[in-house]
């Protein structure tokens, strides 16, 4: 109990344990965990023939945290800015560390720009966005949507039904908005 | 090449892509045989982590062939069967050179605070990942490793990274012999640390989830003991209640950003974004972990700040250790464990699924559907 020193009342029985489960107590000694000491290096060496790893080329500029001092020797090279979202990723990147809440943000500002320039961008392509098919909802049907859920104490029930708000709610916002539009221009027409 | 592609926030699609090709040296290209989605993936999928590109490829866990080596590359060539670390690493930088494979300061021009992981955002290097029929593979001669001739293709491509993460939590929480150990979240990550506490001499494991299918594969798979947080009125009172009123030794969260259990908590986080995770249960793990007891974090949480107790860890003196998991320093005790049948890896995966069908996959791991604990995705299936 906590109020004396007494040790715990559940002292475990080793030897049972090692009995009932497979490998018990084979990693005791922390000598024998890789991960112990946190730091150290890898007794056989990593593989690496080098000191400072051969620069990539950098075919088109890249953009960087201005807490590096240099463009780091590898690096990505899929998805390369552009457009408005690119411009807003590049001011999070030049202007303000990974320490700065602004950096963050912008680049979440980024990501929502990037998703609706590409779903305008899919509408002038033979194979516009999909909101049935991209966010595999007809899942709900064929991997037991309902039973999965109900019938358990699930946690997360409680909060699903605005995952469907969250995916469409800006389509809807989109679509009302511009039949609004459509209105306005129709009735300026007519008068 | 097929490849999966995110198309925004829940939405994502398998589209044609230019086969990756040579861009250093030391690059090879692997032909993706299997790959796995991890529950990280679904914070990329879910619009929290900043900087994911609409285009970008998903996947960090996946194993192949290799069909292309750069000029300096001396150990592998085409033909060899890999299984590749979620890490991307130079190994002879500052920390690569201390074993912090994980915090690799070469390969991520884009952050500093995380080294490279495949497909997991360009906060993470802007790598396109291995849910596609072929991946880029930087340091060849560093990171991947020949997958060994006795191990099943299931249980290499769990070694890239949930099980290497669960092993590396059980470490991080220092466990001695005897010790009560509590583990948050029954996902893959959860289960292997709950069974790796065993192999470190723990003498009760307790694990916590609120999905009763995944608490019941705790109990069978790692001989857990388990609360299921949604039928008790208070989980750390449960816990201390559980433990002679002191709390546990050790206290592992495998499940980070996404955490369920409060719903403020869980909406400004994975539903608004105004969090970098929904903390729930770190502050379950430092609520409920004996004072001067050691917790450690493997779930992951975006960049941004969280609303974490922090007060509670340091009137209760705790040691607080997380870290990426290095993948590459676990395997070879890993491999030894797998070898005298301690664990059997792939008996957490529960779905295998055609890359045609990733929406869909996506989404029942994401609502948790259909008794869903791993998917993995095949890319040659039709």
């Amino acid at each position: 109990m906590p109020y004396t020193s007494a040790p715990h009342d559940h002292r475990p029985d080793t030897e049972e344990l090692r009995r009932r489960i497979p490998g018990w107590g084979v990693d005791l000694d922390p000598a024998v965990r890789p991960a112990v000491p946190r730091e150290r290096p890898e007794p056989g060496g990593t593989g690496a023939h080098w000191d400072l790893p051969e620069r990539q080329s950098e075919t088109s500029q890249r953009e960087r945290s201005i807490e590096h001092e240099q463009l780091p020797p590898v690096f990505g090279t899929a998805q390369p800015l552009k457009g408005l979202s690119g411009g807003i990723r590049r001011l999070a990147y030049a202007r303000y560390s990974e320490g700065r809440a602004a950096h963050w943000l912008l680049l979440i500002l980024g990501d929502r720009v990037d998703a609706i320039e590409h779903h305008l961008r899919s509408f002038a392509t033979l194979r516009p966005d999909n909101p049935i098919t991209e966010t595999g909802v007809l899942s709900e049907v064929r991997r037991h949507g309902l039973s999965s859920r109900f019938g358990t104490r699930r946690a997360d029930v409680r909060h699903q039904w605005l995952d469907p708000i969250l995916v469409a709610g800006p389509w809807v916002l989109a679509g009302v908005g511009a039949v609004a539009v459509v209105n306005r221009v129709v009735r300026g027409a007519r008068r | 090449m097929r490849a999966m592609v995110y198309r925004g926030p829940y939405k994502v699609r398998v589209e044609e892509k230019e086969i990756p090709r040579i861009e250093h040296p030391n690059d090879a290209i692997v032909r993706v045989e299997l790959a796995a989605i991890c529950g990280s993936d679904l914070h990329l999928y879910h619009g929290m982590m900043p900087d994911t590109r609409v285009g970008h490829t998903f996947g960090h866990e996946f194993i192949g062939v290799v069909t292309e080596v750069g000029a300096s590359v001396e150990r592998l060539k085409p033909g060899d069967r890999v299984m590749v670390p979620f890490n991307i690493f130079c190994g002879s930088c500052y920390f690569c050179a201390r074993g912090l494979y994980s915090n690799c300061h070469n390969v991520n021009p884009n952050a500093t605070a995380v080294g490279g992981i495949y497909g997991y955002s360009h906060t993470c290097g802007g790598y396109d990942g291995g849910q596609s029929e072929f991946v880029r593979v930087p340091f060849a001669d560093v990171g991947p490793s020949v997958i060994p001739d006795w191990m099943d293709d299931e249980d290499a491509l769990m070694c890239t990274d949930a099980l290497a993460t669960g092993y590396f939590g059980a470490q991080l929480g220092d466990i001695g012999e005897g010790d009560t150990v509590v583990v948050f979240g029954a996902g893959p990550v959860g289960l292997f640390a709950a069974k790796s506490s065993w192999f470190m001499g723990a003498g009760r494991v307790i694990v916590v989830d609120h999905l009763e299918y995944r608490l019941e594969k705790a109990r069978t798979f790692a001989h857990a003991e388990t609360v299921n947080f949604a039928e008790v009125d208070d989980l750390v009172v449960t816990l201390k209640r559980a433990t002679d009123g002191l709390g546990t030794d050790v206290a592992i969260d495998a499940v980070g950003a996404e955490a369920d259990g409060n719903l403020t908590q869980h909406i400004t986080a994975a539903k608004l974004k105004l969090q970098g995770g929904s903390p729930i249960a770190l502050n379950w793990a430092m609520d409920s972990v004996r004072k001067g007891g050691t917790v450690s974090v493997m779930g992951a949480y975006g960049p941004m700040f969280s609303a974490v107790k922090f007060g509670d860890a340091m009137n209760k003196g705790l040691t607080l250790r997380m870290n990426q998991a290095p993948v590459k320093r676990q395997w070879p005790r890993l491999f030894e464990h797998i070898r005298n049948g301690y664990l059997k890896p792939s008996d957490v995966i529960t779905h295998r699924i055609p890359l045609e069908h990733i929406a869909e996959g996506y989404h029942m791991f994401s609502a948790k559907l259909d008794g869903c604990i791993k998917p993995l995705i095949v890319p040659s299936a039709g």
